[in-house]
């Protein structure tokens, strides 16, 4: 890797997503969905980030307005590069072009990902073409070469996307994002819609990938034990904030969010000698248009006092704990270490 | 299945049960010959990935099959309160049939927003169920209505009970469900895939309930998963199913900690498992699970197996390794040799 | 408590035995491809559709080589005459061959039906594509338009179109696109407004490719699909509307055969009751043709719907 370069590749700064709720004859904008509400974070060069949370956290919705994909509605991308730093929201489709290729994204859902209109060369030839990789011999060449990558046969580039299980349109989603040399790679949980004996060939795929390309990679997932074993830090994300972040061990063994030691404590573990005692949260989430005053995860959390009902914590380090676990709870020294026994 | 354990506790046996899909001019034998009993107040968790046949067994127990599917061979019995009763030999639709369905046997189905009509009270669809099956009169449904929401964990149950399902968040509904399930102290609960849909926090609910469930009122449940988290939790007893077979059953000790058979082996190493960390060692199992259309000769699980062998180009019986743990493979001797 | 099913093979029972019997032999391959056509041809009601509707597309076309007659020569020495050897379906009241008129009205009519429907469908999916893709205000502009040509009664639009412009052909079908372009455009606004969140749309986004061929040559073929079925639906549509039309006197001009024209000479009482060879053989016709592209069009989409049995 070279040196450098700084070493965060990615700096989101106070990003916020909210997504418009139009009502009435004139379709105004009457509310709004706050699906990704105030975001820092930091993405070193070369890791694998995880970003945890359930249905509705804004974990998506943060990878998407990474890309573009999603209108984020303030704060800061910034990407770092050999040209320096640049704010990716401030650019024109046009100025944007060129780090298109620097980030790249995975989609879960492997039976949408690929156009079931056309075989897989022809569906993916406009990128090639875009991105000036020659004539069709050779595109065709550099398709060839992505499927060996991905452990599939070249002659696979003219089949249709109905043609292949789960596990084989995941790996030709993964050749797809990688055919653009990609830096930092999106992956919106690239495993979850696959079955369990094709999730660990997925997963060691990737892990083989990031060593020989220097991939960097936000991974962004519901299930628990895949970032434990996936991941170097995991960012744990609630209605649209991340409430804890810290090294994988960290977050495992010294978990400092209540809300963090619930979902570790609700994951049904495949180890008999494991069984650990449920943390049952009451209720459910609570909806993003109207999230909670002060900490969000108040009104389910055993801890709550009236300081987390009125003010909303601040992401900031701990000072029992190391620098680079950031938690926002008021009430992280009190409290202590959240075990999970 | 063992015979150690008193009969009367059986609450449905399944013998030898197959059941074949005809779409497409093909014939698919999504479930070929599949035997397992499941006692009163026991979890039978039945594990194994998509298109493994493990919703066709269960909806074969309900009658639930589509148009275009039948039950060929085995039989399903169920021991209803009136005694023995053969499910296979009922008319789909019959009154029989349709007495015992979402009666003496319910079912919980995977996706809590499809499973609940948008257009009638949540109170008015669990009502409708008890008016079906019980003789009781209105103003007790209502009452017993009322009070199954409250025990599944509803708040004001009083007020939800006149709300459309809407109102209701995903995991509510998912009660609501097992709530219309359980309101007529059915003997046999089939959950298939309850919580896939649901996020862990209320995963984690909807089995506290149907753990306090199986305590209090002594239901069978059958739980159909592919989650081995699940089923290290849930269980009392196993069934892996792999391509229409049940490859190897038996209480979840056995299975978990001395799989036999190579498949639920390979399955257990290949999942990372919370707790274990970073440096866990994950296995892949090779290659992908066969078209049903185009199966390989023999074990199905042969072209992906380790252990496989000339023998493998058969199909081999299920053979008892102990009262309770059956395994279907040549090779389980290799797999984990007897103490 | 034995009420056991008595044992007894329906037709459903006897065709599965006979695949698992096949399959088992190990007769059966996968052929995935042509699923959709093999469907199609394996409905009766399609075929006989398909059958009908190229009868009658031929015999229009090869008119010249079917009937001597020219269908719009006069002869005053044959006014009325029944149905005879030399006149298969008789003359009408100027002395036309009635079986010729069919016939080469046949071509007229087939052509106002399928090329309306055609063109309304070319621009109801040029512009639902687009407009779903992009969504926003240009999105928003084109739904109402297309609700208030939904809303606006046909025959008023006909009759301002005819008393302004005159009747003719071109216009008539005009007037069919401009009434026809808005269920279509419709139908495709939103099936591409679902297509749109697939993940390989967003995919091609993250590549930055352009929007026009994203949605044009991505997205577009995914929509096709419910859009044949629309047209050969609309097609029949138009084809009785202009029967309908003509009847009144405000759809082709008189001069010109079309089945619509022939049936306008039913409209005398004397004709309606005592020369029955001059209406029914038209009805009958445009009934069989309607006919047949109903039965194409609901073959077409049932052999296009994956949850149909087959």
């Amino acid at each position: 890797m070279n040196d450098q370069l700084p070493e965060n590749i990615l700096e989101l700064r106070g990003l916020k997503t909210h997504y418009p709720i139009r009502g009435g004859v004139f379709r105004r904008t009457v509310d709004s969905i706050k699906a990704v509400d105030g975001v820092d974070l930091s993405v070193r060069r070369g890791e694998v980030l995880g970003l945890v949370g359930e249905s509705g956290c804004g974990k998506s919705t943060l990878g998407k307005s990474i890309l573009r994909l999603a209108l984020s509605t303030a704060g800061e991308i910034v990407f770092s590069s050999e040209n320096g730093e640049v704010d990716l929201r401030q650019l024109t489709r046009a100025e944007l072009f060129p780090y298109r290729r620097r980030l790249q994204i995975i989609f879960q859902d492997p039976h949408s990902s690929l156009n079931p209109a056309f075989t897989i060369f022809t569906a993916f030839d406009d990128v090639l073409k875009r991105y000036g990789y020659g004539d069709k011999e050779a595109r065709r060449a550099v398709l060839g070469d992505l499927f060996e990558a991905v452990n599939m046969p070249r002659h696979y580039i003219d089949r249709y996307p109905h043609e292949f299980s789960g596990g084989q349109r995941q790996r030709i989603g993964i050749a797809r994002a990688l055919a653009v040399d990609p830096e930092l790679i999106v992956c919106d949980e690239p495993v979850s819609a696959l079955d369990a004996s094709i999730q660990a060939q997925v997963l060691k795929l990737l892990q083989n990938l990031r060593q020989e390309r220097n991939l960097t990679y936000i991974f962004i997932t519901h299930d628990l034990s895949v970032t434990e074993y996936f991941c170097d830090r995991i960012a744990v994300m609630y209605l649209g904030k991340i409430v804890e972040i810290a090294k994988s061990e960290e977050i495992f063994g010294t978990t400092l969010h209540p809300y963090t030691q619930a979902l570790i404590s609700a994951i049904p573990v495949a180890d008999l000698d494991r069984k650990s005692k449920r943390i049952v949260l009451e209720g459910d989430v609570p909806s993003p248009v109207s999230p909670p005053s002060g900490c969000a995860f108040h009104p389910r959390c055993r801890f709550a006092t009236d300081i987390c009902r009125q003010q909303t914590p601040k992401l900031q380090p701990s000072k029992d704990y190391p620098k680079d676990h950031l938690v926002a709870c008021h009430r992280v020294e009190e409290l202590g270490v959240l075990g999970h026994a | 299945m063992g015979t150690a354990q008193s009969e009367a506790d059986v609450v449905v046996s399944v013998e030898g049960l197959r059941t074949y899909f005809y779409n497409d001019n093909r014939c698919n034998k999504a479930v070929d010959d599949v035997s397992f009993e499941i006692r009163s107040g026991k979890t039978l968790c039945v594990v194994g990935e998509s298109g493994c046949g493990k919703s066709v067994t269960a909806s074969s127990i309900m009658q639930l099959l589509p148009r275009l599917a039948r039950i060929e061979e085995g039989s399903i019995t169920f021991n209803a309160q009136s005694g023995a009763l053969r499910i296979d030999k009922l008319d789909r639709n019959g009154r029989a049939m349709r007495n015992i369905r979402g009666g003496e046997i319910a079912m919980i189905f995977q996706d809590p927003m499809k499973s609940l009509n948008p257009v009638y009270t949540v109170g008015f669809q669990i009502a409708e169920n008890l008016k079906y099956h019980t003789r009781l009169a209105s103003r007790a449904i209502r009452e017993l209505t009322i009070e199954m929401l409250g025990k599944m964990g509803i708040p004001l149950p009083e007020k939800r009970v006149d709300q459309y399902p809407h109102e209701f968040s995903g995991g509510m509904r998912q009660r609501a469900m097992i709530a219309m399930a359980m309101a007529c102290n059915p003997r046999l609960l089939i959950a298939d895939e309850p919580t896939t849909a649901l996020d862990v926090t209320i995963q984690a609910q909807i089995f506290e309930t149907m753990l306090k469930l199986k305590a209090e009122h002594g239901t069978a449940i059958m739980l159909i998963t592919h989650d081995m988290g699940v089923v290290a939790e849930l269980a009392d007893e196993v069934a892996v199913m792999y391509m229409g077979k049940i490859v190897e059953g038996g209480t979840v000790e056995e299975v978990l900690r001395t799989p036999r058979h190579p498949y639920t082996k390979a399955l257990l190493a290949s999942i990372p498992v919370l707790g274990r960390g970073r440096n866990q060692q994950i296995e892949p199992i090779r290659g992908s699970t066969p078209d049903p259309y185009d199966r390989p000769v023999g074990c199905q699980f042969a072209p992906r197996c380790d252990y496989a062998g000339e023998k493998c180009a058969v199909m081999p019986d299920e053979e008892y390794v102990s009262f309770t743990h059956r395994v279907r493979c040549w090779k389980h001797q290799e797999v984990a040799p007897d103490e | 408590m034995n009420q056991h099913a008595p044992v007894r093979k329906s037709r459903l029972d006897r065709s599965f035995d006979r695949i698992r019997a096949l399959e088992e032999a190990g007769a059966l391959s996968s052929r995935v491809h042509n699923r959709s056509l093999r469907k199609f041809l394996s409905n009766p009601l399609a075929s006989a559709g398909v059958i009908m509707f190229l009868i009658i597309l031929l015999t229009a076309i090869f008119a010249p080589l079917i009937v001597p007659y020219d269908p719009l020569k006069i002869d005053l020495r044959a006014l009325l005459q029944p149905p005879s050897a030399e006149h298969w379906l008789g003359t009408d009241k100027v002395g036309r061959d009635v079986f010729a008129r069919i016939l080469y009205g046949g071509r007229i009519s087939i052509f106002i039906g399928l090329g309306s429907a055609v063109a309304a469908g070319v621009l109801g999916v040029a512009i639902g594509c687009i407009s779903a893709y992009k969504r926003g205000w240009l999105d928003a502009v084109v739904l109402r338009v297309s609700e208030v040509f939904i809303a606006f009664p046909q025959i008023i639009l006909v009759l301002l179109l005819v008393s302004i412009l005159g009747q003719s052909l071109i216009n008539l079908l005009l007037i069919f696109i401009a009434t026809g372009w808005a269920p279509m455009y419709r139908m495709v606004r939103a099936r591409v407004l679902s297509l749109r969140e697939e993940e390989y749309v967003q995919a091609l986004e993250a590549f930055g490719i352009s929007t026009p061929v994203i949605a044009y040559k991505h997205i577009l073929p995914n929509a096709l699909g419910p859009v044949t079925v629309q047209i050969t639906l609309s097609t029949a549509a138009f084809i009785l509307a202009e029967a309908g039309l003509s009847f009144l006197g405000l759809g082709v001009p008189l001069q010109i055969p079309t089945w619509g024209n022939i049936l306008n000479a039913a409209n005398d009482m004397r004709i309606l009751e005592q020369n029955w060879w001059i209406w029914l053989p038209v009805g009958l016709v445009i009934s069989a043709f309607v006919l047949a592209v109903n039965f194409i069009g609901d073959g077409l989409r049932d052999s296009s719907d994956p949850t149909q049995q087959g």
